[in-house]
């Protein structure tokens, strides 16, 4: 199965809105997406990005600004107008058809002839690896196979834009590895546009062409998963991509992209995400996984043991300041609960936020 | 000593195998809770239902057990009620489910919904009698509605709604309406709106959603309405006899029974003829659930979570 055409260049968002009363769910978005792109929209719960899929689908109108694409402006199509393919997070088969009806509901809908239709269903059957499955209602299948029978009634309709909204969250660990590197190779073999809402950041870094961080319905940063990962450049986006631990402070020293910031007695060096002078409220931002315990020296931070947790290579820990505030650690070796330790970081992997609450 | 000491343990051993037996079942004290509703349901359901099945079969002026139905059944004025009820109750609960469904479509996605939904409900609390008087003087030859008619010139002479069919028709579908509505938009609200969403992004336009997605799923909902209104509208009584043809068009099985009862004092045909419309009655719903049969009747929900 392939897409058959090259439908548009590009879908852009321009200043999309949309607000519930008084309450703004998405605060002029703007947006272009190439043909092809597996976009993400990454954030937590109640960040608008389930607004944002819906208002491209057709869903829910648009409070403002517009959807286009290429010269096209769509937001005042219905959804049954705009042909795009959506794989819903409880999936929303027909519970009334079998999985080949399901399948071919698109196809159906638009007219295209019963053999045809036949044709491209069982094609789309062997994408998503269900062949002998098609006479089954959608009720027997296991909660992953549901998952294929919903993408594949998106995408056998070939059309120009996939929209799928957090189609693995009701799967358990396992099977959500397993669909997520079916994704993969479904969107790496057919090439359709995509763009996918999550709140896990492993799926989004590991799916995405690019990754759209949103909070409080605007766009914190978009990047690709590299970018995001290694260079936040707002400390929700740290936040999101890993950096667990944050502490505030005041600058004490700057030496070009480097940062000295004073965290109650102890001094922490890392670089600088926003320009700060000396005598500025900071946020020191570093991984969990970057922190670990060691002897005395620079850019360590004494703090007691509260927790410590067995992962298998490693043990992870938690540990909190003589100021009170609360680190996570990775140690190779166990340490006993309510020890002293030294936590250390690297500069490199630390990184400094204006405090803008200060 | 010992012998009543070992036989006290076995029965109270015994007593609790049959309690641990009965909970397993899901019986425990709180099922006594069913005993009242039990009660009444035998007190007045099934004990006068078996009381009249008896006393049908042993008619006043004797003839044998089958006397009463055989009378029935060789009086045209007798048994055409069944045809002059069903003439009214089918086609009032086919209109009935006619305007619910789309409407019952329609509110569902409102935001003043319960006000609509009160505004469609008060005619069931007026109760069948006032809603009769009321439309006697509404439809009648000298009521508004044939006045508006002239008024605006469709007609000459004023129509005869009353004291005819058209009359117990229009009474009937009023006072049947709000339960058909409020029983269609529980059916209608319990499909998940995921999947009408599903079949839009899908392609699919508002009557392909309808045609193929909300109907097939309302099938069993529509069915079990149909029957619940059937049934209503069977037993008319009052507005049959004020606002219809009492001897007429209009002659319903239950205004035979009454006559049987309460004119001729025979109460053994009545409860014949009370039999016979239990069956028929009996009869439609069975053709109908037979009928939902042969269509989907599982989930309404369009997977897990």
């Amino acid at each position: 199965m392939q897409l058959s055409s090259t439908p548009f260049k590009e879908l852009r968002l321009e200043r999309m809105s949309r607000a519930f009363g008084s309450f703004n769910a998405l605060r002029e978005i703007s947006l272009t997406i190439r043909q092809g792109e597996f976009i993400a929209l990454l954030g937590p719960s109640g960040c608008g990005k389930s607004t944002a899929l819906n208002c491209i689908a057709g869903l829910l109108a648009t409070t403002g600004g517009g959807i286009f694409i290429d010269d096209k402006r769509i937001d005042q199509l219905k959804p049954e107008d705009r042909g795009f393919g959506m794989v819903f997070q409880n999936y929303a088969l027909f519970p009334h058809m079998s999985v080949r009806e399901n399948i071919g509901f698109g196809l159906k809908m638009r007219g295209v002839a019963k053999a045809e239709i036949e044709s491209r269903v069982d094609a789309a059957l062997t994408l998503v690896r269900l062949q002998g499955q098609g006479n089954k209602p959608p009720g027997q299948l296991s909660g992953g196979q549901q998952q294929r029978v919903a993408i594949a009634r998106a995408i056998v309709i070939e059309p120009p834009l996939v929209l799928m909204d957090e189609p693995l969250s009701n799967l358990d660990a396992k099977l959500r590895l397993e669909m997520r590197a079916e994704i993969r190779r479904i969107h790496a073999q057919l090439g359709a546009t995509t763009i996918y809402v999550t709140h896990d950041q492993d799926e989004a870094l590991s799916l995405a062409d690019r990754v759209v961080v949103l909070r409080d319905g605007a766009i914190r940063q978009i990047g690709a998963p590299h970018e995001l990962y290694d260079s936040p450049d707002h400390i929700d986006v740290a936040q999101f991509m890993g950096f667990r631990n944050c502490l505030r402070g005041v600058v004490t020293a700057r030496n070009g992209l480097q940062a000295s910031v004073a965290v109650g007695n102890a001094t922490l060096t890392g670089m600088l995400r926003n320009d700060l002078n000396v005598g500025d409220a900071a946020l020191v931002a570093a991984r969990g996984d970057d922190v670990t315990s060691g002897d005395e020296h620079a850019n360590t931070l004494p703090a007691v043991i509260e927790s410590i947790e067995y992962r298998g290579r490693e043990f992870v820990g938690s540990a909190r300041t003589a100021d009170d505030v609360e680190l996570v650690f990775h140690t190779p070796k166990n340490v006993a609960v309510g020890s002293r330790v030294f936590l250390s970081v690297d500069p490199d992997r630390t990184i400094i936020f204006a405090d803008k609450e200060v | 000593m010992t012998v009543s000491a070992l036989d006290g343990h076995h029965a109270e051993r015994g007593n609790k195998s049959i309690r641990q037996k009965l909970a397993l079942r899901g019986i425990d004290g709180v099922t006594l809770l069913i005993l009242p509703a039990a009660i009444f349901i035998v007190g007045v359901f099934i004990y006068p239902f078996f009381y009249g099945l008896v006393l049908s079969f042993t008619p006043m002026a004797g003839g044998g057990a089958l006397a009463n139905y055989q009378a029935f059944f060789s009086d045209p004025y007798l048994y055409n009620t069944i045809a002059a009820t069903l003439r009214l109750a089918l086609p009032v609960t086919i209109l009935s489910l006619a305007f619910s469904i789309p409407i019952a479509m329609r509110v569902r996605l409102m935001e003043r919904q319960r006000l609509l939904t009160t505004i469609l409900v008060l005619p069931l609390t007026l109760g069948t009698v006032l809603v009769a008087e009321g439309l006697l003087n509404y439809l009648g030859p000298q009521g508004w509605f044939s006045r508006i008619l002239i008024l605006i010139g469709l007609i000459e002479e004023p129509l005869k709604l009353t004291n005819n069919y058209w009359g117990v028709l229009a009474s009937l579908i009023i006072t049947v309406f709000p339960f058909t509505f409020l029983l269609t938009l529980s059916y209608i609200t319990g499909i998940d709106p995921a999947l009408e969403k599903a079949a839009a992004t899908h392609g699919a336009n508002s009557w392909q959603r309808f045609r193929f997605v909300m109907l097939p799923l309302l099938v069993p909902g529509i069915a079990i309405a149909f029957c619940l209104t059937f049934v209503q509208a069977f037993a008319v009584f009052p507005s049959a006899v004020l606002l219809g043809a009492p001897s007429g068009d209009t002659r319903v099985i239950s205004i035979a029974a009454a006559q049987a009862a309460f004119e001729q004092y025979d109460f053994s045909m009545a409860s014949a003829i009370a039999m016979i419309m239990a069956v028929v009655q009996l009869g439609v719903v069975v053709a109908i659930l037979a009928i939902r049969n042969m269509f989907y009747r599982g989930t309404t929900s369009g997977g897990k979570g």
